[in-house]
């Protein structure tokens, strides 16, 4: 049985090898990109049935972020929003016979926390300003700065081992079920894969939120030292 | 077989069995607690779920934790070369 820790390299594009997971990343960055031009090329202050589709995702989404931060969901629905929708897509693209979904690879997932990570210093930094961020190392207090700087590293790790571990063991569970079982046994563990995929993506969204939100508050100047209606940080303090 | 790989197929085992128990017990209570709490407050049952689902999703990481140890035991152990 081949190893799940293995990447399935298909050909070299010179020194570099492209697996399975690469070419089906591209091609749900493809469907994503044209489907979402397409579908939002003639928007109407009338919507038809495909602008009310398209709203209803664009609101939840919206609902959901603002729910889970308690802010304007305009700075984060771009970003939140693609995770969501790419991850849901990349794990459901097991239904279609013959497709691994690139999320049961390590290094796709890697690749999506080290995203998060990137953000949570983009949106500290750009919310809090830079020494705004680098106070949120010390909530509450300074005996906090080591173990904070090591959450921020653990926590990632565990998004993505989280996401692939999920992934993976319903990919590695449906084939060994088929190779002992047969051909239609594993529909309802595919069913509950379905399941699985859509609350993994869900979760990696929430808390990539909720680890975004938790910078830019520990990063926002405190209560007492900051007026009601405060000016950005970078022009208080000049 | 050599007794390196007999023994990490049974550590491989015997870390998903009892690494599964102590997070299924927690989702239990977690969940148990959850239900309990929409019973008293039905129209707090979309923050509570939320709540729910990423807690959960903490929980499980422990559960995931050992799977990950056992799959390196069994698919790319240092030991076995």
């Amino acid at each position: 049985m081949n190893s799940p820790l293995q990447a399935n390299v298909l050909f070299q594009l010179g020194p570099v090898p492209i697996t399975e997971a690469v070419i089906t990343t591209w091609a749900i960055m493809v469907i994503l990109i044209l489907g979402s031009f397409l579908l939002a090329r003639h928007l109407d202050t009338l919507p038809g049935k495909r602008q009310a589709i398209l709203e209803l995702i664009v609101a939840t989404l919206d609902i959901q972020i603002r729910e889970t931060s308690g802010a304007a969901p305009a700075p984060y629905r771009g970003f939140i929003g693609t995770l969501f929708l790419f991850i849901l897509i990349a794990n459901w693209s097991s239904l279609i016979p013959g497709i691994t979904p690139p999320t049961a690879q390590l290094e796709t997932d890697a690749a999506l926390a080290i995203l998060v990570f990137l953000s949570i210093i983009w949106f500290g930094i750009s919310k809090g300003g830079v020494r705004g961020y680098f106070k949120s190392f010390a909530a509450p207090n300074l005996i906090m700065i080591p173990l904070n700087i090591l959450e921020s590293v653990t926590r990632i790790f565990s998004m993505f081992v989280r996401l692939f571990g999920n992934v993976m063991s319903g990919v590695f569970v449906i084939g060994i079920v088929a190779s002992l079982a047969g051909l239609l046994v594993p529909i309802p563990l595919m069913a509950l894969d379905l399941l699985t995929g859509l609350v993994q993506a869900y979760i990696f969204a929430v808390l990539a939120m909720v680890f975004i939100t938790a910078t830019v508050e520990e990063s926002q100047p405190t209560v007492k030292d900051s007026p009601p209606a405060s000016p950005p940080l970078e022009e208080r303090e000049s | 077989m050599d007794y390196l790989s007999l023994i990490s197929i049974f550590s491989a085992a015997f870390a998903v069995a009892f690494g599964a128990i102590g997070p299924a017990l927690a989702e239990g209570r977690a969940v148990a607690a959850a239900m309990d709490a929409i019973a008293r407050q039905p129209e707090a049952a979309n923050t509570i779920s939320r709540t729910l689902f990423v807690g959960l999703a903490m929980i499980e990481t422990t559960a995931i934790y050992c799977l990950v140890i056992s799959l390196l035991l069994l698919f790319a152990n240092p030991l076995l070369g």
